[in-house]
């Protein structure tokens, strides 16, 4: 039953940091349609910068912020001097995308070096936690709350605030959106950057679980892209509802069955861009 | 003009053997195999509009049957071949048909997946593919009793294969289906208004591109008598999404000078710099921002423009 | 003889919007039918669903008895449906005769070749270039589409539907953005067309359009109001209605 229970737990967290990962990606794609395929090695990157605010002597909370600051404006760089002048080639912004994350992947080899850098839970949440007789690493349920408190942010976000109407009305039809003089230019900044920071932070956050490792953003990327295609773009609960499908998927499937992790996880994926193309709440066709 | 260029750089490359060492003649057989994988890739990318991050599943693929054909069960040479290249394309055609339910990044993200999963199995699977330590122990084969062996042999045999496979993609290009593939690739919908089978078309290119491929990889298992599952990574199709990029899609000569490029950047510059991934994504984006039709097009109109100049 | 289409009780919606509203219609063979009718009217939509690009939700499609209502659109060329689009959609990097022999191709079982080139001096080639004579483009056979102007597109688009030797032509909005000039060039194009073509025109200019037309089908909001001759139409209440507004 305990170890149920914690695979549930680890399902939860790995969920939790997934939806920190994709509802980047989501948004990105959503308004600007690049597959921002660089949202792996960002998300690494935070937890890299994160681990070296930490083993300067801070605490999480300093490099939680330190990270989503450095990433978003790493983001808001690539997207101005980059992607900005690709508009109109998807095609070449997927492909500068690609060969940014793989510049990105070496850069963190080149400065942090080949072995995992370990990341060592915040003392306050190294204790356990028990309840309904059963025992959870306390840091896991942290990282639980987190990213619900971070998904009804982003929730507000979208639907309280200017911004968020105008990012919903980009997302809905852009070429409208700039007829109503929504700025594009500095929306498409502010959500680039918004989605590189939410990844940074879900890198460092997820620094305890994973470490800061090369080629943390090869295994974090195909699974944002499950997460957004099993979601739909267009649709914030979908993707917090699939980041939790596919993070029970691949922590039940790498306990259960590891030589099938990977069939298991991108079956449903294959499946449905293949059946159902808007993602099971979507509004966008990928 | 052109056929007497052609036939000059085929004499050229016919001949490097004799006064080359050993290991620029292995770097030959090795651009030629990158050439060949990068051509096949080249037809659904640069002719038929459909750009694949998986496309490395089908050297692979090619490769781990005839490894293990040979391996494990002994089989001869010239069977393997025939099982691995139709195994190969058979799934070709099952992934044509996945992927192309999907169109732009629905297609990309289809063919990254399954190439992923054959990626992760081939780690996995440790009992048919020996995970990570690879499957080594592999023959060359002895066409008409010639020992492969010899470096210079196989480049001639490699040679062979990549003539014929550039001769009979460059029929097809130029054919009348050729056209329509083209045709797909700039006007979907048109073409269907004016009675072409798109999806058909499309289909079909992604099977020659995978049987190609898989011919590449038969070469590459042979050439470095080990195989392993980078060879699957998205790294690896990255690399032959470069070549192809580079070079310049939708020509004939583009992939194959891509793939000669990135081969001495790899060889070369792996020397001197180590830092190979960093270097491709820099070119990847680079190309991609300055030169986007690729080297090969953008080449050629400098020269035209040089020409123009003095005439 | 079967009429050149008949539509029964079509209908289509898009989300909440019914864009096509059980429709009905016939044309004749040979007939000359301009469909009129206020942006949003529905037009080429319907002329999306006479193609297969579109599906109807519900009703039938017949081209000269074949019910084409299930057909998949890349069979409609084969049975001699053939349409110009109001964007222009021609390949921009091709020739004008590379654009025209294509077009044939896409009707002829030669596409599946793929060993013998496409050569330059191919029976295909050969009738693009009297193709494009009779549009008066001849001379400007080897530029690119690119390269030649808005005007000269439209014609092209003229050539390459009729390349087809269709026996129902759609043409939308085939004088949208031409010139004074153009427009008596490529009206006169179409009134060159054989009878044994029948045309349904969706046009705007309605000089041009009135001129040409034997009947005249208006639609509003996806459906068909009034319909008739052109004295019938002009002074039917209806049609002032939806057009002036009262």
């Amino acid at each position: 039953m305990q170890i149920w229970a914690i695979q549930t737990l680890n399902s939860l967290a790995l969920g939790g940091l997934l939806f920190l990962l994709s509802s980047g990606f989501a948004l990105i794609f959503g308004l600007m349609r690049i597959a921002n395929l660089t949202h792996g090695a960002l998300f690494m990157l935070g937890a890299y910068v994160g681990a070296t605010v930490m083993a300067a002597g801070f605490g999480m909370l300093t490099a939680a912020a330190s990270s989503m600051l450095v990433i978003a404006i790493v983001g808001g760089l690539i997207e101005r001097l980059i992607l900005r002048r690709l508009t109109g080639n998807p095609q070449g912004q997927v492909l500068a995308t690609l060969g940014l994350a793989f510049i990105i992947a070496d850069f963190c080899l080149v400065v942090w070096g080949g072995d995992p850098i370990p990341i060592n839970t915040p003392d306050m949440f190294q204790a356990a936690v028990s309840f309904w007789g059963l025992t959870f690493p306390m840091y896991r349920l942290v990282i639980l709350v987190i990213s619900c408190i971070i998904g009804i942010a982003l929730y507000l976000l979208l639907e309280k605030t200017r911004l968020g109407a105008m990012i919903r009305a980009g997302v809905d039809d852009m070429q409208m959106a700039r007829a109503v003089g929504i700025p594009a230019s500095q929306l498409f900044t502010i959500v680039f950057c918004l989605g590189a920071g939410l990844a940074g932070l879900g890198g460092i956050l997820g620094g305890p679980i994973f470490n800061a490792y090369p080629g943390l953003d090869a295994d974090m990327l195909p699974l944002a892209l499950i997460v957004v295609i099993l979601g739909g773009v267009g649709s914030l609960v979908g993707t917090f509802i699939a980041s939790f499908i596919v993070g029970f998927i691949y922590s039940f499937g790498i306990a259960l069955i590891p030589d099938l992790a990977y069939v298991i996880l991108f079956l449903p994926m294959v499946i449905v861009i293949a059946f159902k193309p808007t993602g099971l709440f979507g509004t966008i066709r990928t | 003009m052109k056929k007497t260029a052609t036939l000059l750089v085929v004499a050229f490359l016919i001949s490097i053997p004799f006064y080359s060492g050993e290991y620029y003649i292995n770097l030959g057989s090795q651009m030629l195999i990158a050439a060949i994988f990068a051509s096949s890739l080249n037809l659904l990318v640069g002719y038929g509009g459909l750009t694949s991050l998986g496309h490395a599943v089908y050297l692979g693929l090619s490769a781990y049957i005839t490894a293990w054909l040979i391996t494990k069960l002994g089989l001869g040479h010239a069977q393997t071949a025939v099982i691995a290249l139709t195994a190969t394309t058979i799934m070709g055609m099952i992934f044509g048909w996945i992927a192309l339910r999907a169109t732009g990044l629905g297609f990309l993200m289809l063919t990254l997946a399954l190439s992923q999963i054959f990626w992760g199995l081939a780690y996995r699977w440790v009992s048919m593919t020996n995970g990570d330590n690879g499957i080594s122990g592999i023959s060359r084969p002895s066409p008409f009793g010639v020992n492969l062996d010899d470096s210079n042999y196989f480049y001639w045999f490699v040679l062979i294969i990549f003539l014929a496979s550039i001769f009979i993609i460059s029929r097809i290009v130029h054919s009348p289906f050729g056209v329509s593939i083209c045709g797909t690739r700039d006007q979907s919908k048109r073409m269907t208004a004016l009675g072409f089978n798109v999806w058909l078309i499309r289909w079909i290119t992604f099977v020659l591109a995978s049987f190609f491929g898989a011919v590449a990889g038969l070469l590459y298992v042979y050439f470095h008598k080990y195989i392993h599952p980078t060879v699957m990574s998205i790294t690896s199709s990255a690399e032959a999404l470069l070549c192809v990029i580079a070079g310049g899609a939708g020509t004939l000569t583009g992939p194959i000078i891509g793939a000669f490029l990135v081969m001495i950047l790899k060889n070369y510059v792996s020397g001197y710099v180590e830092r190979w991934n960093m270097l491709l994504g820099a070119v990847f984006v680079f190309i991609v921002l300055f030169m986007p039709s690729g080297i090969t097009p953008w080449a050629a109109e400098k020269i035209r423009l040089i020409r123009n100049k003095f005439e | 003889m079967s009429n050149a289409l008949e539509i029964h009780h079509l209908n289509k919606s898009f989300g909440g919007v019914k864009v096509t509203q059980d429709l009905s219609l016939t044309v004749k063979p040979g007939e000359r039918r301009l469909i009129i009718g206020p942006n949003g009217a529905g037009k080429t939509t319907l002329f999306s669903q006479i193609s297969g690009e579109i599906i109807s939700d519900s009703g039938s499609i017949s081209v000269f008895g074949k019910d084409i209502t299930k057909s998949p659109a890349h069979l409609r060329a084969h049975v001699g449906v053939s349409r110009t689009y109001q964007i222009i959609t021609l390949f921009p990097k091709n020739t004008l005769t590379h654009n025209v022999a294509l077009a044939m191709l896409g009707i002829s079982k030669h596409k599946w070749s793929t060993i013998n080139k496409l050569k330059a001096d191919d029976e295909l080639f050969v009738k693009a270039l009297e193709l494009l004579d009779q549009v008066g483009l001849k001379h400007r056979a080897n530029m690119l589409i690119s390269e030649i102007s808005y005007g000269e597109q439209r014609r092209v688009e003229i050539a390459i539907a009729m390349s087809q030797n269709p026996s129902l032509l759609l043409l939308d909005e085939p004088l949208a953005g031409l010139s004074h000039d153009e427009r008596i060039i490529v009206r006169d194009l179409i009134i060159a067309i054989p009878k044994k073509t029948t045309i349904i025109m969706i046009e705007h200019d309605m000089d041009v359009a009135l001129s040409f037309a034997e009947t005249i089908s208006v639609l509003h909001y996806g459906s068909l109001i009034v319909e008739g001759d052109r004295d019938y139409v002009v002074n039917h209440p209806r049609t002032r209605e939806v057009y002036l507004g009262h």
